[in-house]
């Protein structure tokens, strides 16, 4: 770590500030001050962006701040990542290669796509390739798209229980196809165990956006 | 325009602009692992708490009963949803609307299910709509549609009118008349995207105008990730009816009130007779 704890500190306030105030621009700024002090993108990721958005995820759930709060730090991350990180790290995508390429969606039925789409962030910044074939994905649609990225992951996620049939199906699909050897599969979603996961014969299960990457990171072995 | 449904007894249930609104119970479904009880019951195959959940519907006006059993830990979803119909039937006297997105489950469902029931619902994918639209038109039921499509969502509500229009011609191809499409507004989340329930809202209204069909809307989803949402369903169940929502699907014991006075206050309670014996019951059972 290439700054102190106080100035981390005083990022993540910062960081905070720029979310409360809604203010991309700040958040931008933010990011490129840190960025000339040394950190490098992943660092930033790790250290600022990931516990700000975990201190505001666990305020979510005790009902202290709310969705569009939510909403609102996710377009300043957003904004982050595409104008400040991304470029970086498309620069430097020659030292470093992707940790491997992931499809992910959210199932057949289900519009929601909050916590799909922080999962993808969370992904991305880590290192991944990340193609996200967005809400209501048919279990179709994600074996195709696994087959022409040539993905080694598909990543799975629903918020209501009827959609969750719908992994399984993309499970039972790739082994009449003869696909499920090449392909990893993850789950996850509110409804979604580590249970239910093992049951439908998935290879991986996040119970947030953090383990999702950790379930990854161990299936590439990286 | 007039949807008639029909409990097991063969009594007629009526959703019409010129009739009260009919308030669809959305209490028997597991959904989310929130009512852990219930899903407990079920993949036990205890009906009782189904039962009650009838009856305490039943008790607060609900004029249909909405009955899902999907949840992980539902084992066969079609034995469980057939027992958990005629544990309903048994128990009161009102249409059912079978609540599944699987196919397969929905045929066996409908053959077992008495009076004309509704069926929770169809979208406008082709899939969809070639896989329950003749289940429909066979069983003779009356069916929601959500004006989905295989492009998803439209967040424009004249996109989702094209999509309605589209399952409306399908049916009719299938000799489903109109009046046994239920639409359905679809209600989107106000806290990730605040333009979503005048959306909605516009969509009521652009169906009504051009299409004249019934209308239903579940209206929980518009306030997720919002404190006192039970204000928030409220304001919005009042917009959706006086738009012209028919048929809302709602937890009959928290919104009896709020349905009461929303036909109260577009003129479809005369002489306002249910508000006042609505009061009067209050009253009596000491709620007030």
């Amino acid at each position: 770590m290439s700054i102190s704890k106080d100035m981390k500190t005083e990022y993540q306030k910062q960081l905070h500030l720029a979310i409360q105030a809604g203010s991309a621009d700040k958040g931008i700024e933010l990011a490129r001050n840190a960025l000339d002090k040394g950190l490098v993108p992943v660092e930033f990721f790790e250290e600022i962006i990931q516990p700000v958005l975990e201190d505001l995820g666990d305020r979510f759930s005790r009902l202290e701040a709310f969705l569009p709060e939510l909403m609102r730090g996710g377009m300043v991350v957003k904004a982050v990542q595409e104008k400040v990180l991304e470029p970086i790290i498309h620069e430097q995508s020659d030292e470093m290669a992707s940790r491997g390429k992931i499809i992910i969606g959210t199932c057949q039925g289900d519009i929601h796509d909050i916590g799909k789409n922080m999962v993808a962030l969370m992904l991305q910044v880590n290192g991944f390739s990340v193609v996200d074939l967005g809400t209501s994905v048919s279990s179709r649609d994600f074996i195709e798209a696994a087959k022409r990225e040539n993905a080694d992951i598909i990543a799975m996620s629903t918020l209501i229980t009827p959609s969750m049939p719908f992994m399984k199906d993309v499970i039972a699909r790739l082994d009449s196809l003869g696909l499920r050897d090449r392909f990893k599969i993850i789950t996850g979603g509110a409804p979604v165990t580590r249970e239910w996961a093992n049951e439908i014969g998935a290879d991986g299960f996040g119970e947030d956006a953090v383990e999702a990457v950790e379930a990854c990171r161990q299936l590439m072995g990286v | 325009m007039e949807t008639r449904l029909r409990s097991p007894s063969g009594k007629e249930v009526v959703i019409s602009g010129d009739m009260p609104t009919v308030m669809i119970g959305e209490r028997i479904n597991p959904s989310g692992g929130r009512r852990k009880k219930l899903t407990e019951a079920l993949a036990n195959g205890n009906m009782e708490p189904i039962r009650q959940e009838a009856a305490r519907q039943a008790a607060a006006g609900a004029s249909i009963i909405d009955v899902n059993v999907q949840a992980a830990s539902v084992r066969d979803e079609a034995a469980t949803l057939v027992q958990a119909i005629h544990a309903v039937a048994e128990e009161v006297d009102l249409p059912i609307s079978i609540d599944t997105s699987d196919w397969d489950v929905l045929e066996i469902a409908l053959k077992a299910c008495p009076g004309r029931p509704l069926v929770n619902s169809v979208n406008g994918t082709e899939e969809a709509m070639n896989r329950v639209l003749p289940l429909i038109a066979e069983h003779q039921a009356v069916v929601i549609s959500l004006p989905i499509d295989d492009e998803g969502i439209q967040q424009d509500p004249k996109r989702r009118l094209a999509v309605a229009e589209k399952i409306l011609r399908r049916a009719e191809s299938f000799d489903i008349p109109p009046e046994d499409i239920i639409m359905d507004g679809l209600t989107m989340t106000v806290g990730a995207d605040m333009k979503a329930a005048v959306a909605t809202i516009e969509t009521i209204n652009l169906i009504r105008e051009n299409l004249d069909l019934n209308m239903t809307l579940g209206v929980s989803n518009v306030s997720f990730g919002l404190p006192l949402r039970e204000t928030i369903n409220t304001g919005f169940l009042y917009m959706a009816i006086a738009a012209g929502v028919r048929c809302p699907i709602v937890d009959p014991i928290k919104m009896r009130k709020v349905v009461l006075t929303a036909d109260l206050l577009t003129g479809r309670d005369p002489f306002a007779d249910r508000f006042t014996s609505y009061y009067r019951e209050i009253r009596e059972s000491g709620e007030l």
